[in-house]
């Protein structure tokens, strides 16, 4: 157990310590690295909570594509470094709000299961059992909350359709190579092959 | 309890099964450093064969000894650090890139039961490890302060994230005829074919996709030297770039590895019969992995390098449509004919 509770500790340091520098971070680039550093540790307290499939699907989904994303837009953005910094004090209230609504918000939760621990095990889940959390996580997405499942679908779709209809657009006189034309083309359509006769020129 | 159980607890809990674990990593580790020493020996062999050339032949008997003369020189070399570079993220690249081509062995068998880590996810680990090789590659790119690093590292980020979709989807199919996603049950469910036969469209769309993920020819835009000098490591001298250099390599014979697990039967023979099952199954593996490494330095030595929108329009509009088109097929089959594994 002990070597648990290090690595839980180890974990949880690490995440609370980058997600701290990925605000306080001067660099945007740094920042978004930090915030990489937080997700792989998330990662590794899913593991430890015995959720392999939700750590690997963080580490794949999150930092392997999310992020990466991120990085790139991060990278070629031009930004001003001093400017940036100026307002953060205006921002302040706002934010610091948001983290009392979040945090709060926790604390109901937390205390719901402490004051009340009946009303999670109420919830007619299938216990787990022997199976592997993928299979039980597949057979309660696949099975009870399969509305949900495919309506997160649709609205993943939807939004990206109306990224690509927002950033598409046909310009004039921009030269495409047409794959099919080009594979259709055989060397009679394209070569000939003249005689010259020597001395006579052309 | 008394002092000498708490000692003999400890012994037999932690110490000695740390060691144990310490023992497996580094005999793995050897192996594939070796393993990726001589692949780069043998890619200069292959190539010097096609190309009508001796290749290297003086360090050693047939220039066996070539990779240890090219890595003592590596190593005896100054490392430069540019000026306006971020230093911190600069070298923090190549030991990412490294450790991450290594980290993936931890869970690969190499025969029944010979895995440091048989984990129920290996082959989403293996998945997570490879997508994220493309940090090493961007870090690179942005820390070195430099126009041809970044071009090659947004190259390279554009192309990894889009082969990474259709490997995802090829994957799913294996995974689909299996029922399990751990790696020793993906191997073993070959045993009457493998996959290659049933799979084959789907064979070929993997092994391409690990052309394109490892960034090697004919995809190896990040590094195009004719247009980017080299790309993403222009920058990199001694040591850190001998670090991209190993990681590159590694990550090469790891894709070989995965192909030959998910479609080559892994350290299984052929056919269970007399001659095939009595060479042992990490021959078998490591023959497989080299047949397939053999295949990446064939295409090295043949085909030339992609136009940059013909690789996007290979892994957009062909691969993935068509290994979409194949994830439902095989689930369309397997629950027609009621072959789905339980």
């Amino acid at each position: 157990m002990i070597v648990q509770t290090l690595a839980f500790y180890l974990f949880a340091g690490l995440a609370v310590a980058s997600a701290f520098m990925v605000i306080a971070a001067r660099n945007p680039v740094h920042s978004v690295l930090f915030l990489i550093l937080a997700f792989v540790n998330a990662a590794g307290l899913f593991v430890l909570l015995g959720a392999e499939f939700l750590a690997m699907m963080l580490v794949v989904v999150y930092v392997g594509a999310v992020a990466v994303l991120f990085l790139f837009v991060v990278m070629m953005l031009d930004i001003n470094f001093a400017e940036l910094r100026q307002g953060v004090l205006q921002y302040l209230p706002v934010g610091g709000l948001i983290g009392l609504v979040l945090l709060v918000e926790l604390l109901l939760v937390v205390g719901t299961w402490v004051a009340a621990p009946g009303i999670v095990a109420s919830d007619p889940t299938p216990a787990p059992g022997d199976l592997s959390n993928t299979e039980a996580l597949g057979r309660l997405l696949f099975t009870k909350y399969v509305y949900f499942f495919q309506a997160s679908g649709m609205i993943l779709l939807v939004a990206m359709v109306g990224a690509i209809v927002l950033t598409l657009r046909s310009r004039e006189g921009v030269r495409r190579q047409s794959i099919a034309r080009q594979n259709a083309r055989t060397r009679a359509d394209t070569l000939e092959i003249r005689k010259v006769q020597s001395g006579t020129g052309g | 309890m008394t002092e000498g159980m708490m000692t003999e607890g400890f012994w037999q809990g932690y110490a000695w099964p740390t060691i144990i674990i310490l023992a497996q990593i580094m005999a793995v580790v050897t192996v594939v450093l070796i393993a990726v020493a001589y692949l780069t020996f043998a890619e200069r062999k292959v190539l010097a064969m096609a190309q009508l050339r001796k290749g290297p032949n003086v360090v050693g008997p047939f220039g066996l000894l070539q990779p240890f003369a090219d890595g003592l020189k590596l190593l005896t070399k100054e490392t430069i650090i540019p000026a306006g570079a971020n230093p911190v993220v600069f070298l923090a690249a190549p030991i990412l890139t490294f450790a991450l081509a290594l980290m993936a062995w931890a869970v690969i068998p190499f025969g029944e039961g010979a895995v440091i880590s048989d984990i129920n996810v290996g082959v989403l680990y293996l998945f997570a490890i490879s997508s994220l090789g493309v940090y090493g590659v961007i870090m690179a790119g942005w820390a070195s302060n430099s126009r041809y690093a970044f071009l090659g590292a947004l190259r390279s980020a554009a192309q990894m994230v889009s082969y990474e979709v259709s490997i995802g989807f090829v994957i799913i199919t294996v995974l689909l005829c299996v029922g399990s996603l751990n790696l020793t049950d993906i191997v073993m469910a070959q045993k009457t074919i493998w996959f290659a036969v049933p799979l084959f469209p789907m064979f070929v769309v993997f092994f391409i996709s690990a052309l394109a993920e490892t960034n090697r020819s004919p995809f190896d835009l990040p590094e195009g030297e004719s247009e980017l000098v080299a790309g993403y490591f222009v920058e990199y001298s001694s040591m850190s770039f001998a670090l991209f250099y190993l990681g590159e390599y590694a990550q090469m014979i790891l894709m070989s590895a995965m192909t030959s697990i998910l479609f080559l039967g892994g350290w299984l023979p052929p056919a269970d019969i007399a001659p095939f099952n009595w060479i042992p199954g990490p021959i078998w593996f490591a023959a497989k992995i080299a047949a397939c490494l053999f295949v990446f330095l064939w295409v090295r030595a043949t085909l030339p390098r992609y136009r940059y929108d013909q690789l996007m329009r290979l892994g957009w509009k062909v691969f993935l449509p068509l290994s979409l088109f194949w994830v439902v097929a095989t689930a369309g089959v397997l629950v027609a004919f009621d072959w789905v594994p339980k």
